[in-house]
């Protein structure tokens, strides 16, 4: 049964694909049933941007469903849910209309919700699940606000209607448009400050379902960005992208400094989501920024980068929250602190997982680094743009961006050395077993996508660009060099990684066979790990992933304000003897305390003073219904 | 197009067989420097024909990826070294460009951290910790200056930059340019583990940073990671002679230019040597919480010259 | 810092010739050969301390200096007994410390090296029959020299060590 709703959710994802892949390629069509429901009916169409993220749900979905088959165990609570969130994930980005895409995005999050509250005896799944269900309907209320008064002033429900009217409005209306469709559409990607309820949502959820909300279901408030910034409302002024910009630089440095001092695996992965979506939206910004100002060809320079991060981002975080997910399955635990050591017991699982390491640290030759390449030379031609302030708003970026490869790149080799390294720092890491087949068919395939995606931009850079060509209206195609190399812009940048990889490859074997023809001794003793002779060399000599992150919360520490707890019992006979040591180093968030705390204590003495109406007697309710007939009269 | 080639392998081979004697020639300057009579440069090549003859002892606690990684290391700095305009600025890889240089870099760094933590050991961690710590916090004034090359250059790709900064020479003395020089050459510091970042002769583990990664590593395996370590530091110091000072660097395949190009090159590299002994000499190691100003430092810097393109065009 | 560089350079090289005579008593000759065609030129050594006074480490530690500066011989101290080719084990085998230095000569790869330096690393010296100690260095593990002396000198120690790998004749 469970079996048969996975199977039905990898033909959905099929379906998807194919589907997706020919509107990129770009079949149009458009599908209208107007009697199924009120205000405009169902109308689905498709173009190449809804054509991407339709088959990016097929990308994730596939792999993912399989997963699900050995994961869940054929236990059926949550298939019918899972099934639905994937066809309503397809379906958001087809929508047409105000009601077709209201009711799928509504579907979406509710499917998602169930999802996370999959384990519902566990109060933390019940607050993610909480917290999540806030965030999105308040997200969903600035989007429906935003839609609404759009609707409005064009006078129709569908988009094609406002993507025509748009250039009429008011500057200071497309603004206020495009500040709420950007705060709800942000939100559901998981931007900061408005990230809370990601690292709650993604680690509740089971494994394959975080791996779909944050491979693919994110990435939707990506579409609707770009959607709305783009289509419904058309080019904006320079403030849209510089904002785009901003809060993507700003999302990727703290999403990744939350997740170098985070060690639950899971939640690690999913501050890594935001910080991927901050490099999305670094691309989507430039890309804004050169739209806005008429420079075309860097204009899909950045968007192709923001795209191809978009996919790239789906294949490697699906991966990796796989490859969490085999390991929770194996340990029963997420905390790294209790892993380690699993490389020798679950090798494939490890060997995807590093495949997926490398990937999101934009390492060569894999996808991760293709895409924030192709973002550093979308930023690095800012000069071709000759106002000073926005080239400093560019550097902010390219810094940004820097940084943040750099402590992305340590902060996985903390995940995977700390938990699939060394000596195993539990029992129940001693005892893992390998995952099931189907799951590990699932984790290869999305590791082999990874090295593709890496190796064959040449193949995906000019598809990328017909997508975002299709969505600014350029016409000129963009040269990007021929089958082999990439090339940006004539001769600014060139890449063939390609040639990178065999020349890896080569100098992978070159000493091999060096070291066999200069006679290099072959022989190899196993010993134990040299500890200046200490006795008892254990895990818990380990370097611990506390420990590890040290350095950067001492370096950060204006951000992360760590509290540090110490806590001695002593023998009560002397002090010299110690009985029981507790250290505790947690770091605090910035955004709990100055933004969410201050703004729900006023919410909340908002609602106790309106306690003051709530009398509870059934005449004064009917009073208020007449008094507010008769103001509503007297206005009309 | 085969000339190119031969051209390319050959400036790797001048890499990979020259990265020894660097390090020998630092470290005699180093020891004439403080008054010894200190060893013979030549003195890496004899340790690394002699740990070739050695037997490996792998720790029972490794996997692969400890196994791996001295070959990761040796094959990133291989394609360092065929990719970056040595003697000549064209190069067999065109394809990739100073981005990519300092991606591969991390790929190193990546893996040598990792195969630290893979010993199990409390210094591989704490090295693998520190190590990825540097290089993470001096990613971007790395990329600042190379912002700013790319900027006076307008191209990424390393040959492209070359030639186009030995058209105009006086750029040498452009106060901006000089800048990002300053900033590359901390980080240059940094990345390589030098003094007074990285103490690469230290005996005392609690300090150390890269000589903790490696302390695992025995015979033919450390062979590679000390021979990789060597081609770096070249890598860097030539990347410091050739982005900045182009002087020498020949666009033509021809005998003459290439012999030239590498007497040029052996110039500034024993200029840049010496430098770096009299520093390392003359300075302290920083305390390890001291280096992210220094590295915040060397980023103000490349701020600064990026700055200056705008201002000064 | 500028002081200190302007003294290096005025003072130029103060390291002294090479030891002429050594002292050294060689226990077989289990590498002959092959000591002498690997170690010639460069010889990595860790030293080890099993128990010793610290006299002798004091001694030790004068070989990096500029008088006597060891590594103009290619020979040179290691962090760890991976990288080493020898071990300079100094002091009696203390009970504490004689699991350790089995270790030590464990964690070191093959062909290798062992000099005991010192009285108390030969035989145990002053402390021989000792309840604290094990005995001499090669009551532990197999050593291929010993250089003797209460301490000795640096120039003896370093007089020992080319001996070992045949510099010096």
């Amino acid at each position: 049964m469970a079996m048969l709703g996975f199977l039905l959710a990898v033909a959905a994802g099929l379906a998807a694909l194919i589907v997706g892949a020919a509107g990129v390629l770009g079949a149009r069509w458009t599908l209208a049933v107007p009697w199924l429901v009120p205000l405009g009916g169902l109308e689905l169409s498709m173009d190449p941007l809804a054509g991407f993220f339709l088959g990016l749900v097929g990308v994730g979905a596939i792999p993912v469903s399989v997963y699900a088959i050995g994961y869940t165990g054929g236990e059926r609570r949550g298939v019918l849910a899972y099934l639905g969130f994937v066809v309503s994930m397809g379906v958001v980005p087809l929508a047409a209309n105000l009601m077709t895409f209201a009711i799928a995005w509504e579907l979406m999050s509710l499917a998602s919700y169930f999802l996370v509250l999959h384990d519902r005896g566990a109060p933390e799944s019940v607050r993610a699940a909480w917290v999540y269900a806030v965030m999105s309907h308040a997200g969903l209320a600035c989007l429906l606000a935003g839609m609404l008064l759009l609707s409005v002033w064009t006078g129709s429900w569908r988009f094609a209607d406002w993507a025509a009217a748009a250039p009429g409005l008011s500057g200071a209306g497309r603004d206020v448009v495009f500040g709420l469709l950007a705060v709800g559409f942000l939100g559901k990607a998981g931007v900061i400050p408005l990230h809370v309820w990601l690292p709650l949502a993604h680690p509740a959820a089971p494994s394959h379902v975080s791996a779909l909300m944050s491979g693919v279901m994110i990435k939707l408030g990506i579409y609707g960005l770009l959607r709305a910034g783009f289509d419904w409302l058309g080019a904006g002024p320079a403030w849209w992208g510089v904002a785009v910009l901003i809060l993507g630089t700003v999302s990727s440095v703290i999403g990744v400094l939350y997740a170098l001092v985070d060690h639950d695996l899971k939640r690690l992965l999913a501050f890594h989501s935001i910080e991927n979506v901050g490099i999305i939206l670094i691309g989507v910004g430039a890309g804004m920024l050169y739209h806005g100002t008429g420079l075309e060809a860097l204009a899909l320079l950045g968007l192709a980068a923001g795209l191809y991060h978009t996919l790239n981002h789906a294949a490697f975080k699906a991966l990796l929250f796989l490859g969490a997910g085999a390991v929770v399955r194996a340990t029963g635990t997420r905390n790294m602190e209790e892993m380690g050591g699993l490389i020798k017991r679950m090798p494939w699982t490890a060997a995807c997982f590093l495949a997926g390491s490398v990937a999101i640290a934009a390492l060569p030759p894999f996808n991760g680094f293709v895409s924030e390449w192709l973002t550093f030379m979308a930023l690095l031609q800012t000069t071709r743009l000759a106002q000073p302030g926005l080239n400093l708003v560019f550097a902010f970026g390219i810094a940004g961006l820097a940084l943040t490869g750099g402590l992305a790149m340590a902060c996985f080799v903390k995940a995977f050395g700390v938990s699939f390294l060394a000596l195993p720092r539990s029992e129940a890491a001693a005892r893992a077993h390998e995952a099931p087949r189907s799951m590990r068919a699932a984790m290869v395939a999305l590791a082999l996508l990874c090295l593709g995606l890496g190796l064959g931009p040449t193949l995906m850079v000019p598809v990328l660009l017909g997508v975002a060509a299709a969505l600014t209206g350029a016409a000129t195609p963009v040269p990007i060099g021929n089958a082999l190399t990439l090339s940006v812009s004539g001769g600014f940048a060139s890449l063939s990684t390609l040639a990178i990889a065999v020349a890896l490859g080569g100098g992978f074997l070159l000493p091999l066979v060096l070291l066999r023809l200069a006679g290099a001794s072959r022989r190899v003793r196993g010993y134990e790990t040299w500890g200046c002779g200490r006795i008892l060399q254990t895990a818990r000599m380990e370097y611990t992933a506390t420990a590890f992150s040290n350095p950067f919360k001492r370096v950060f520490d204006f951000f992360y304000r760590p509290v540090k707890r110490l806590d001695i019992e002593f023998h009560p006979e002397s002090r010299l003897f110690v009985q029981r040591i507790e250290y505790e180093n947690p770091t605090r968030s910035i955004f709990d305390d100055w933004l969410y705390r201050p703004a729900l204590a006023v919410l909340s003495g908002v609602a106790t003073r309106a306690r003051a109406i709530q009398s509870g007697s059934t005449n004064v309710y009917l009073a208020y219904i007449l008094a507010a007939l008769l103001v509503l009269l007297v206005l009309a | 197009m085969i000339a190119d080639l031969v051209v390319a392998l050959a400036q790797a081979l001048v890499v990979a067989a020259g990265a020894p004697l660097l390090v020998g020639v630092l470290r005699t300057l180093k020891a004439r420097l403080v008054g010894r009579r200190g060893p013979s440069p030549w003195q890496p090549y004899a340790d690394l024909r002699k740990l070739l003859r050695k037997e490996v002892v792998v720790s029972t606690t490794t996997s692969w990826v400890f196994r791996a990684t001295p070959y990761v290391l040796v094959a990133t700095m291989l394609v360092a070294a065929v990719i970056v305009p040595v003697v000549a600025s064209r190069t067999a890889l065109p394809f990739a460009g100073i981005i990519l240089l300092m991606y591969l870099f991390m790929l190193g760094t990546f893996f040598q951290a990792l195969a630290g933590l893979d010993s199990g050991s409390a210094f591989g961690g704490m090295g693998g910790s520190r190590g990825v710590a540097v290089a993470a916090l001096a990613e971007p004034t790395v990329i600042l200056a190379v912002f700013a090359l790319a900027l006076r250059a307008d191209t990424t790709n390393l040959g492209g930059i070359v030639e186009h900064l030995a058209r105009e020479p006086l750029l040498a003395a452009n106060p901006g340019h000089l800048l990002a020089f300053a900033a590359f050459f901390i980080v240059m510091l940094a990345e390589t583990g030098r003094l007074p970042v990285d103490n690469p002769a230290t005996h005392l583990e609690l300090t150390m940073i890269h000589e903790a990664m490696v302390l695992e590593y025995s015979g033919r395996y450390l062979a590679l990671v000390e021979w990789a370590g060597a081609m770096k530091l070249f890598v860097f110091l030539t990347l410091l002679a050739n982005l900045f000072f182009p002087w020498g660097v020949t666009s033509l395949v021809e005998p003459v230019p290439l012999l030239l190009g590498f007497l040029a090159l052996a110039g500034k590299l024993a200029v840049l040597t010496v430098a770096l002994a009299v520093l390392e000499t003359a300075v302290a190691k920083l305390r390890l919480f001291r280096v992210p100003e220094l590295l915040a430092g060397s980023f103000a810097l490349a701020l600064l010259s990026v700055t200056a393109v705008f201002l000064v065009p | 810092m500028l002081r200190q560089l302007r003294t290096g350079l005025r003072s130029g090289i103060v390291t002294e010739p090479a030891p002429r005579d050594a002292d050294v008593e060689r226990l077989g000759d289990r590498l002959a050969g092959q000591v002498r065609r690997l170690f010639g030129r460069s010889l990595a050594i860790r030293q080890v301390d099993a128990g010793s006074c610290n006299a002798c480490e004091l001694e030790i530690a004068g070989l990096t200096g500029p008088h006597y500066d060891l590594e103009r011989f290619g020979l040179r101290f290691v962090a760890s007994p991976r990288h080493a080719d020898c071990l300079l084990v100094t002091g009696p085998v203390t009970r504490n410390m004689a699991e350790a230095l089995r270790r030590t000569w464990e964690a070191t790869p093959d062909p290798k090296i062992v000099i005991a330096v010192g009285d108390c690393a030969r035989d145990g010296g002053i402390f021989r029959g000792s309840y604290a100690i094990v005995g001499g260095v090669g009551d532990v593990v197999p050593v291929d020299a010993v250089i003797p002396g209460c301490p000795p000198a640096p120039t003896a120690i370093l007089a020992g060590i080319l001996d070992v790998i045949g510099r010096r004749r």
